[in-house]
């Protein structure tokens, strides 16, 4: 069978697109497996994963530890907040020590970009980046298109949109990178403080106009305001933002066409999105949580493949 | 590709041995009333379909359950491979609980194939019972304690020959293919 081309996760950026239908191929298999009465399996029973979160998250551990589980791996938790990272210890010394305990596997979400490759570099484990800073977050664009994939059969040639926040999205740029690779439109579309100057250069459009965004698009992902990343101020006010870019029914029926909503989370309503939009009918958000749990197991199972 | 291989079991006796394994089957079974077949993924499949479609058309019983089985991630021998194992669709609409289950795969060789289904059936229920019904059963070389229940044909060969079931809608020819070296 295909392999996986790298023994790490950390980024989109790194993989190819053979890696992306290999790790989607897989998923299916898990999707069949989470859907089943005894929703288990004994393939990484030997394996030992430590999920080290230095920042808060509660869908994506949440969701990487019940892949784990699924999977019938053992598991190890850590907080940056109830742990010796406040006395003072650098990363590496944490992570050795974790590793010093025979951990196979290491989920890892860092507030500092390049934190994964960084730890990829001294250690021997496999590492799964959950997020680092404004970098990357694989996994989330890896279910993002998965869910897309399975709503309309295939990416390619798809038009997705990427609304909100794309400054200090990382879900931003690994979506980005995924949707490319995959041969997916791609247009991002915030106000021009919330949008890096060179993005375009990445193969994407750039937009500063929701509605004719929404027009243009099949699928609109949409992100939150990462009010917690800024130190200073992007726009006046919430309520401002939401009037220009938050999307809202009136809107969504004033297309002529019927597109598909998206959102990573956490959803911010009234703000990115109305609740009316986020429980719609064309919103997929809950298939995009329970696929981020077949996909997460796709991406252990394979890795942990390479470990031999 | 069969040019070096023995032929063991061709087209017109391949067809008489499965249905003698049928006739074997009700007369054990009866009517399969509270039995279900599973196949295992994915060699045993061909074997598992024309088993499954013989028995409903000889019992008169044409609700005879049916499952095919991926045992892939159940298998112990996942991290001892150079790739990743890879796996092939899982059909099981059904609880075994309470039923008689007869497991099919092409061949029996080493039984640890059978242990990974074994496994994998558990998340199905407590079945009744679990027979075995093989194609080929090659009866040196067991890695564990398991027989088959029913056999279409018993090879006796040493650990570095292979056995090889071909299949009419895959291979073109219904042929059990014996060769003397693993190619």
């Amino acid at each position: 069978m295909k392999q996986l081309s790298t023994r790490h996760l950390i980024g989109i950026k790194n993989i190819t697109e053979n890696d992306i239908h290999l790790i989607f191929e897989t998923a299916d298999n898990f999707k069949e497996v989470i859907n089943r009465p005894i929703k288990k399996v004994p393939s990484l029973r030997d394996i030992t994963v430590a999920n080290l979160f230095f920042e808060s998250s509660t869908r994506t551990r949440v969701s990487f530890e019940l892949a784990e589980r699924r999977l019938s791996a053992d598991i190890v938790n850590f907080t940056a907040s109830s742990s010796s990272v406040s006395k003072g210890e650098t990363l590496l010394d944490t992570v050795n020590n974790i590793l010093a305990m025979k951990v196979d596997m290491v989920v890892m979400r860092h507030p500092a970009p390049g934190a994964c490759v960084f730890l990829s570099k001294h250690i021997p484990a496999n590492i799964i980046n959950a997020g680092d800073g404004t970098h990357e977050h694989p996994t989330q664009a890896l279910l993002d298109a998965y869910s897309i994939r399975e709503k309309f059969g295939d990416v390619a040639g798809k038009k997705v949109a990427i609304i909100g926040d794309i400054l200090h999205s990382r879900v931003a740029l690994s979506n980005v990178f995924c949707l490319l690779k995959l041969g997916a439109k791609v247009r991002v579309c915030g106000p021009p403080t919330l949008i890096p100057r060179h993005y375009g250069d990445l193969g994407v459009e750039v937009s500063h106009d929701v509605r004719d965004t929404l027009r243009w698009c099949d699928v609109a992902n949409v992100l939150r305001i990462q009010l917690e990343r800024q130190d200073i101020k992007y726009f006046p006010s919430l309520r401002e933002y939401h009037q220009y870019f938050g999307i809202t029914r009136e809107m969504l029926d004033s297309l002529n066409k019927e597109i598909t909503v998206m959102h990573p989370g956490p959803i911010n309503r009234g703000v990115e999105l109305t609740s009316d939009v986020a429980d719609s009918r064309q919103s997929i958000i809950l298939q995009q949580v329970e696929n981020g749990v077949a996909v997460r197991m796709a991406v252990l199972y394979l890795l942990a493949a390479q470990q031999a | 590709m069969n040019e070096n291989g023995k032929n063991l079991l061709h087209h017109e006796r391949f067809g008489i041995t499965i249905e003698r394994l049928c006739h074997q089957l009700i007369e054990d079974w009866g009517d399969f009333s509270d039995a279900c077949v599973v196949g295992i993924q994915p060699r045993g499949v061909p074997l598992s379909d024309r088993i499954h479609e013989r028995l409903q058309v000889l019992t008169g019983n044409t609700k005879i359950e049916y499952g095919r089985l991926d045992i892939t991630f159940y298998r112990d021998d996942f991290r001892l491979h150079d790739t990743p194992l890879a796996p092939h669709p899982n059909e099981m609409d059904f609880i075994v609980t309470d039923k008689k289950v007869l497991l099919v795969d092409d061949v029996l060789y080493t039984g640890r194939t059978i242990q990974a289904a074994l496994a994998a059936l558990q998340h199905y229920g407590r079945p009744k019972a679990i027979e075995l019904l093989v194609l080929v059963d090659r009866r040196f070389n067991r890695h564990l304690p398991i027989q088959a229940d029913y056999a279409g044909l018993a090879v006796d060969a040493l650990d570095e020959a292979y056995v090889r079931v071909h299949w009419r809608e895959i291979h073109g020819e219904d042929e059990i293919l014996f060769f003397e070296k693993k190619q």
